[in-house]
C-alpha cells in the first residue's frame, strides 16, 4: 500500500474535504488543482456535509485485496446534497436492504489494512440517515 | 481536586455498535465455563469498526452538542485498552476526523478500564489553568476476552466524548475530582498477548470495591456531600451487579445508580463503562440534578467526580444523540459471526 498516497488523501477520507471553484463556483469531489467545469485552477478546499442520497447501490461479494474480511458488502453511487456524486462503500445496512434513493450520511470506518504489518486506511462510508 | 477555575462539560456523546450477542449464546458454546450471572447482552463491532471509528463517532455526537469550532480545541485525549495500531496515537486519527488538528495536543492514555477519567482530570486541570479554553477528553474500546473465559460473558464495546470549558459556558460544572491509586495486579494484559488475563474472585473486594469506596468516599468527605445530595449515581460496569452493589455499600439507593447501569445492555466497554453510564445519566438530567460519575481502571485505580447540572442542558442536550437510540439497538449475531467481527478466527 502506497502510505504516502493515502496521507495525500486524508482530508477526503476523513471529513469529506472536496474543491469549490472560486471562478464559476463548482463543488467537485475529491479534491481537485483544477475546475472540471471551467477549467480554471483557482480552487478552495470545501468541507461537504456528509449527507446524501444513494443512486445506485451493488452487492461485492468477491471483494479486492484488503477489503475480503468485509464481504458481502454494499457498495453505492451516493449524490451529495450539494451536487458532486461519490463512489463509497455502505455501512449500517444489510446488503439486500440498501436500495437506490436511500437517504444516508457520512460516517468514518475502516476502508482497507495492508495485511498485519501495513498501514489501515480509515475513511468515509454512507449509512442510512437516522441511524443512530 | 478542583481546578482555579471553574470548569465544566459542553458537550458530549457516545457510540455503541448496532450488533449484539447474548450470553446464552457464549453458554451455549462454551457450556457454562465461564458461570455467568444473569443474562447480559453485549455489543458487538461490525468488521469495519474499532476503537478509532468509534471515538470519532462519538467525538462528533459531542462537538454537534458543544457547537464550537473544532479549532478552539487544545487537546484530544482518549483512553483505551485496544488500540488500533500498537505504536501510533489513535487521538490523532480522531483529532484529524472532527477537524481539530493540528495545534491540539493529542494522546492515547491508558489505565485499563479508565483512562478516559484519567484525561478528564487533566483536560480540567489544562481548561481550569487557563492553557485551554476547550479540551477534549474520553474513552472507546472493543473489550477483549478470551474465547470462554468469564470475561467473555460481559465484554462489549462502544465509546464516549466529552468536551470541557469554561464553567459558565457549561451544562454540567465540575465540583471536584478524587483519585485513589494503588499498585494492585487485578487484571493485566501482557506486551503482545490478545487477551487479557485476571484474578478471578481477587477482581472484587481488592480491587473494584475497595478502591471506588475510597474515591467516592474522599469525594463526599471533600465537598461535605451525602449520597442523598446526588440525583444520580455512575460506576464503572464490568457486570451489571458491581455497580449496584457498591452503590448499595457507599449509602446511594438501588434507584440513584441502576437506570444507568447500562452494561447488562451492551457488555461492558472498558474505557467507554463509566462514561456511557454518565451520558446516560445527563441525558436524563434536570437544571440542578448532581451527578456522581466513579470509575475503575485495574492496576488499580479509581475516580470520582461530582457534576452539577446547568440550565443549558435543555438547549444544548437536542443537538446530540441520546445515547438510549444505540442502546435500543439490537441486531442479534451468532457466536460464529462474532467470532469473524471480533477476530477470534485465527486461520493459520
Amino acid at each position: 500500500m502506497d502510505i504516502a498516497r493515502s496521507w495525500r488523501q486524508q482530508d477526503s477520507n476523513l471529513r469529506l474535504v472536496g474543491s469549490r471553484c472560486r471562478v464559476c463556483e463548482a463543488l467537485v469531489f475529491p479534491q481537485r488543482l483544477r475546475c472540471p467545469s471551467c477549467g480554471g485552477a483557482d480552487l478552495a478546499d470545501h468541507a461537504f456535509q456528509g449527507g446524501g442520497t444513494t443512486v445506485s447501490v451493488a452487492t461485492v461479494r468477491e471483494a479486492p485485496r484488503g477489503f475480503a474480511g468485509q464481504v458481502p458488502y454494499a457498495a453505492a453511487l451516493v449524490r451529495l446534497d450539494e451536487g458532486p456524486v461519490v463512489a463509497a462503500m455502505l455501512a449500517d445496512v444489510e446488503p439486500e436492504e440498501a436500495c437506490p434513493g436511500m437517504r444516508v450520511s457520512m460516517i468514518t470506518r475502516r476502508i482497507r489494512q495492508d495485511g498485519d504489518d501495513g498501514p489501515i486506511v480509515y475513511g468515509y462510508k454512507f449509512a442510512p440517515e437516522g441511524s443512530p | 481536586m478542583k481546578p482555579d477555575r471553574t470548569v465544566g462539560i459542553i458537550g458530549y456523546g457516545g457510540y455503541v455498535p448496532r450488533y449484539r450477542i447474548d450470553s446464552a449464546e457464549i453458554d451455549r458454546v462454551w457450556k457454562g465455563s465461564g458461570q455467568p450471572r444473569g443474562r447480559t447482552v453485549m455489543a458487538v463491532p461490525g468488521p469495519d469498526e474499532d476503537t478509532a471509528t468509534m471515538a470519532i463517532a462519538a467525538a462528533r455526537n459531542a462537538m454537534a452538542m458543544a457547537g464550537i469550532d473544532p479549532s478552539l480545541l487544545r487537546a484530544v485525549w482518549f483512553g483505551t485498552e485496544s488500540k488500533p495500531y500498537a505504536v501510533k496515537p489513535t487521538s490523532t486519527i480522531v483529532a484529524d476526523a472532527i477537524g481539530a488538528l493540528p495545534e491540539a495536543s493529542a494522546a492515547d492514555w491508558e489505565f485499563a478500564c479508565k483512562p478516559g477519567t484519567e484525561a478528564m482530570q487533566a483536560a480540567a486541570a489544562m481548561v481550569g489553568s487557563g492553557m485551554a479554553r476547550y479540551a477534549m477528553c474520553g474513552g472507546a474500546d472493543t473489550a477483549q476476552s478470551r474465547p470462554g473465559d468469564a470475561l467473555e460473558y460481559n465484554t462489549g464495546a462502544g465509546g464516549a466524548a466529552f468536551v470541557l470549558g469554561p464553567a459558565d459556558e457549561s451544562l454540567a460544572a465540575l465540583e471536584a475530582s478524587t483519585s485513589y491509586v494503588t499498585n494492585t495486579p487485578d487484571f493485566f494484559r501482557r506486551e503482545g498477548r490478545s487477551y487479557p488475563s485476571h484474578g478471578h474472585r481477587f477482581t472484587g473486594e481488592p480491587a473494584y470495591f475497595r478502591h471506588i469506596r475510597a474515591s467516592v468516599t474522599r469525594l463526599l468527605d471533600e465537598l461535605g456531600l451525602a449520597p442523598s445530595d446526588f440525583k444520580a449515581a455512575v460506576f464503572h460496569q464490568p457486570n451489571p451487579q458491581f455497580p449496584v452493589r457498591v452503590a448499595r455499600e457507599l449509602g446511594f439507593s438501588r434507584e440513584q445508580a441502576e437506570p444507568y447501569v447500562v452494561s447488562a445492555r451492551m457488555g461492558n466497554a472498558y474505557s467507554a463503562s463509566a462514561l456511557l453510564g454518565f451520558a446516560c445519566a445527563l441525558d436524563d438530567a434536570a437544571p440542578g440534578d448532581r451527578i456522581l460519575l466513579a470509575s475503575y481502571g485495574s492496576g488499580a485505580g479509581s475516580d470520582a467526580f461530582s457534576f452539577t447540572v446547568t440550565e443549558r442542558i435543555a438547549e444544548r442536550r437536542p443537538r446530540g444523540v441520546p445515547i438510549e437510540r444505540y442502546l435500543s439497538q439490537s441486531r442479534p449475531v451468532d457466536y460464529a459471526l462474532y467470532a469473524r467481527y471480533r477476530g477470534k478466527l485465527r486461520v493459520m
